[in-house]
């Protein structure tokens, strides 16, 4: 059953990867020489399937594909983004006319002085080939283990594919066929856990194993919940939970364009103003990411690029677009400058001196809605979200009721940090704003004192 | 296009319940400038069908965006079988019900096209407005953008359902950052896109759009040097933009029935508000009254239908501060047995519909604004969102402003920066104390609404009158 979804994803990648080639040199072949373009593709044959209370609400499939077209001539750029069906003649009858609407509008615009034209040499090929569920078998496979819990969440998985082609002849092909499952179990008192699993190998034992991690931490749900009062405590944060954190560092962090242009929350990290620990680290790593490594100026990012060493802002993130602005040289980032790959360096802190070290405080599983309350000053408050416990003298004594929070980066990752665990987890990105999201960050737990509740 | 997707439907051999084929085709015009450069000029084509099938008392749904009749004939099957393959596992067995007929055809009022501006004329525009807004030297950043879209959806049937709506959406924005030393400061129109309306262009540029860049520039840099909002607690007073955010994040969402069935538990979260409080629960002061209205014409997120064609009605949600009707479309009608409204909306072709909100408005009072702010010994107005965070329950908030002014003894005095504020959904909305008259009563919308698994966006609008609360918690910030 799985093996018959691989072989047909395979024969369907390989004619749209084809047919985008030809797409490709068929805008090459039209195009007068002074112009320059950009072709990428993004797409997804999905599966969606939604649960709650360990029942189908929503089930379905996407298939969908959208082809962007960037014109440059003249120091002026536009683009234009049509479907994508994965048949030529189909897909070249809009994209002839998306091209048409782009000469058309072109010498209308102001001069772009930051226009980026294809100028390299990189071609690229990743094939992270997967072996998923059927359709047909997702409510049964994961339905019948959770048939008494109060399971909720979805399931979406499928075949992902990226291309890039330019009229300097470069081209890039990236395809995964991957799944992600994020739940929550909920108990009688609508206390939750939460769960993510994802990869490109269903692998039902290790399905299971999650549903009883879950299970086992919901059973110490079950005591009465503690109300603790607003104020300063010492905190442990899970992986999970730094990565919502981590989160923030990609609107308004580390851009290169953010910090120049005065909307970063680490411009006063780059002055000299405010300082992070020399325990923290955090660099792009995409070594084991399931991302395509090419950004849309088809230049490949390196492997590894540390951004903040050792407390240290080493490195923004610097596009093509910025190089060319500030007069700095770029780092192959995306044109938003977000991270892609972003990995926090672990620490000292064994898992099981996790209670033991934190003695007195809160063990924060997760974060929800987090949002800056001071920017600049890298401020955020948010939430905490399922299992989150009051920790005394080294034990779990009572599930919190939830509580808000309001800490800097300055403070968490600065002079509170006391240590970060000695191990990682990889958060898969799950969003499917769109389309469904590629990659995820690798991150330790932290622990840190006086992080501050308010509400 | 009803001939083509009817006979589609016609042609089918399934044995299925229902069938429905939602077809869109949409055209996005965008344009942004930075700092008087050009950052983006871009157009999207796109197209694509939602198709669903209810078998077994189960909907499955297959998404396309080959609008071929093989395509779409293909897709059919496919939804069929992702119902039937689901049917044992069932949230609800629903029926016919949930999908009656419906006819029609609605059109976004407007005056002028959406090709009225060339890509040119709106890009001067654009420029100039980053050039005005560059008052000082102190102004680091300057942006202004602009996006149409132009959005026909056609909507079929296997039990006759006929519907066409074509939506002519502007969405406009501009703003700017100042800076000295560490000091930096927002200021924009209102909040990201919060210019956003039905119509055409006609809507920009506006008779009152130069004195709105002047003021954006010149308060953005009175910010820098203003103090920070106190730490204490007082009355507050939230201008309609600040307002939209408030009522969409502590009204609209937890009015979801959706989210109180327990759909949206794993992502957005659920609600504080249970089905057995609708009809009963006293939500806020009496003088709060809150229409679901998709009829305004030209606000945001006006139709005739919602996404499986349901007539679109206005509804008071809260009336006199009672709860009396939820946020739910047929199929959370029928599960929860709760009244709702026509509200099953999708972003777009390739989402199923779930419960959204559409236009939620608060209706205006009788007070004016002198007299509120008369009414005042001591309180912190506040203008225009800049940060938004609220629990999965809805009901610890802590939000934040661009821009504050101090009230003392009925007067508005010093300008404050980092205005915030923090409190809990049902004491907050308990401590209205005043709402401004229909002269106050400002409409504002933003595509940004997320929710559901697969995540959809989709655009809402919100009107609402200034209004006072007693005795919430309002902060500053580190300097």
């Amino acid at each position: 059953m799985i093996s018959a979804v691989a072989a047909k994803i395979n024969e369907q990648v390989m004619s749209k990867e084809k047919i985008f080639g030809q797409l490709a040199d068929a805008i090459a072949a039209t195009l007068a020489t002074a112009a320059h373009f950009t072709l990428t593709l993004d797409g997804e044959d999905s599966q969606f399937t939604r649960f709650n209370r360990a029942q189908v609400r929503q089930t379905g499939e996407v298939s969908d594909g959208n082809l962007t077209l960037t014109l440059m001539q003249t120091d002026r750029t536009a683009a234009a983004t049509v479907p994508f069906v994965g048949e030529f003649e189909a897909d070249w009858s809009l994209l002839k006319t998306a091209l048409a609407d782009l000469q058309a509008m072109l010498p209308q615009l102001p001069v772009d002085p930051f226009v980026v034209l294809p100028t390299g040499s990189a071609t690229s090929r990743m094939v992270n080939q997967g072996e998923i569920l059927d359709a047909d078998a997702i409510a049964s496979t994961l339905l019948t283990p959770v048939n008494n819990l109060d399971f909720t969440g979805i399931y979406a998985g499928g075949l992902i594919f990226r291309g890039y082609a330019d009229s300097a002849d470069q081209r890039h092909w990236f395809e995964s066929t991957s799944y992600s499952l994020d739940f929550s179990l909920f108990d009688a008192q609508n206390r939750a856990v939460k769960g993510t699993f994802a990869g490109n190998q269903w692998q039902q034992s290790k399905f299971l194993d999650k549903i009883n991690q879950a299970k086992h931490q919901l059973a110490m749900m079950s005591r009465p919940a503690k109300t603790v009062e607003r104020g300063q405590y010492r905190t442990y944060l899970a992986p999970a939970a730094v990565a919502e954190l981590l989160h923030m560092f990609s609107w308004g962090g580390v851009s290169e364009a953010d910090l120049q242009q005065g909307n970063s929350a680490f411009g006063l990290l780059r002055q000299g103003k405010h300082s992070l620990s020399a325990k923290f680290t955090l660099q792009e790593n995409f070594q084991q990411a399931n991302m395509p490594r090419f950004n849309i100026y088809g230049e490949v990012a390196p492997l590894q690029l540390p951004i903040i060493e050792q407390g240290k802002l080493v490195n923004s993130l610097v596009s093509s677009r910025s190089a060319k602005e500030y007069q700095i040289p770029s780092n192959y980032a995306s044109r938003g400058e977000y991270l892609r790959a972003p990995e926090i360096l672990p620490g000292t802190l064994a898992a099981d001196q996790i209670l033991t070290s934190l003695n007195t405080g809160l063990y924060l599983s997760n974060l929800h809605y987090l949002n800056w309350s001071d920017h600049p000053n890298g401020r955020i408050t948010g939430m905490t979200r399922y299992a989150c416990f009051w920790v005394e003298q080294g034990e779990i004594v009572a599930p919190i009721e939830n509580l808000r929070f309001d800490e800097s980066l300055y403070q968490c990752f600065g002079k509170g940090l006391v240590d970060l665990t000695d191990f990682q987890e990889t958060i898969p990105n799950i969003d499917t704003y769109g389309q469904r999201g590629l990659g995820g960050s690798r991150v330790p737990g932290i622990l840190t004192n006086d992080f501050t509740y308010t509400l | 296009m009803f001939k083509f997707l009817s006979d589609v439907v016609t042609a089918a051999t399934i044995s299925a319940d229902w069938i429905g084929i939602r077809a869109i085709k949409d055209t996005t015009k965008a344009c942004a400038i930075r700092d008087a450069h050009p950052e983006r000029n871009t157009q999207q084509f796109g197209q694509g069908a939602m198709v669903e099938v209810l078998a077994q008392g189960q909907f499955g749904y297959s998404a396309t965006n080959n609008l071929s009749a093989t395509a779409l004939a293909n897709a059919i099957v496919t939804a069929y079988k992702q119902a039937v393959a689901a049917s044992t596992w069932s949230v609800h067995k629903f029926t016919t019900a949930a999908r009656p007929q419906a006819k029609g055809t609605y059109v976004s009022p407007h005056r002028k096209g959406l090709d009225a501006l060339s890509p040119g004329e709106l890009n001067q525009i654009l420029l100039q407005i980053c050039q005005r807004l560059k008052v000082s030297d102190k102004i680091a950043q300057t942006t202004a953008s602009a996006r149409s879209h132009d959005i026909e959806t056609w909507f079929v049937t296997s039990n006759g359902s006929e519907i066409y709506q074509r939506d002519y959406l502007v969405e406009t924005h501009f703003g700017t950052i100042a800076q000295d030393g560490p000091t930096t400061q927002l200021r924009t129109d209102h909040g990201y896109l919060a210019q956003s309306y039905q119509g055409g262009w006609e809507l920009f540029p506006g008779l009152d759009l130069w004195q709105r860049v002047q003021q954006v520039g010149t308060q953005a840099v009175e910010l820098l040097h203003a103090d920070n909002c106190p730490d204490l607690t007082t009355t507050l007073v939230l201008a309609p933009d600040q307002m939209m955010l408030q009522i969409h994040e502590s009204i609209g969402h937890p009015l979801e029935l959706d989210r109180i069935l327990g759909d949206e538990r794993n992502y957005a979260g659920g609600s504080f508000i249970k089905l057995e409080d609708f009809g009963c629960l006293t939500y806020g002061s009496e003088l709060m009254n809150v229409t679901f209205d998709p009829t305004v014409p030209g606000e945001l997120a006006s139709y005739g239908f919602d996404d499986v064609g349901t007539p679109a009605t206005r509804e008071y949600l809260i009336r006199g501060g009672k709860l009396e009707r939820g946020l739910g479309g047929l199929e959370s009608q029928q599960r929860s047995q709760v009244p709702g409204v026509a509200n099953s909306r999708a972003s777009s072709w390739n989402r199923p519909a779930i419960d959204r909100m559409a236009n939620i408005n608060l209706e205006p009072g009788d007070r004016t604004f002198e007299q509120m702010i008369a009414n005042i010994e001591h309180g912190i107005y506040m203008e225009t969102n800049r940060s938004w965070s609220i629990d999965d329950q809805r009901h610890k908030f802590q939000f934040g402003c661009e821009y504050g002014k101090l009230i003392e003894q009925g007067k508005l005095t010093r300008t404050l920066k980092n205005p915030n504020y923090r409190s809990i959904t049902p004491q907050f909305w308990q401590s209205l104390s005043q709402v401004g008259d229909r002269n106050t009563w400002e409409m504002y919308g933003t595509p940004f609404c997320g929710k559901g698994e697969p995540n959809q966006l989709i655009r809402v609008g919100h009107g609402s009158p200034v209004c006072a609360f007693d005795n919430i918690e309002v902060f500053g910030g580190a300097v």
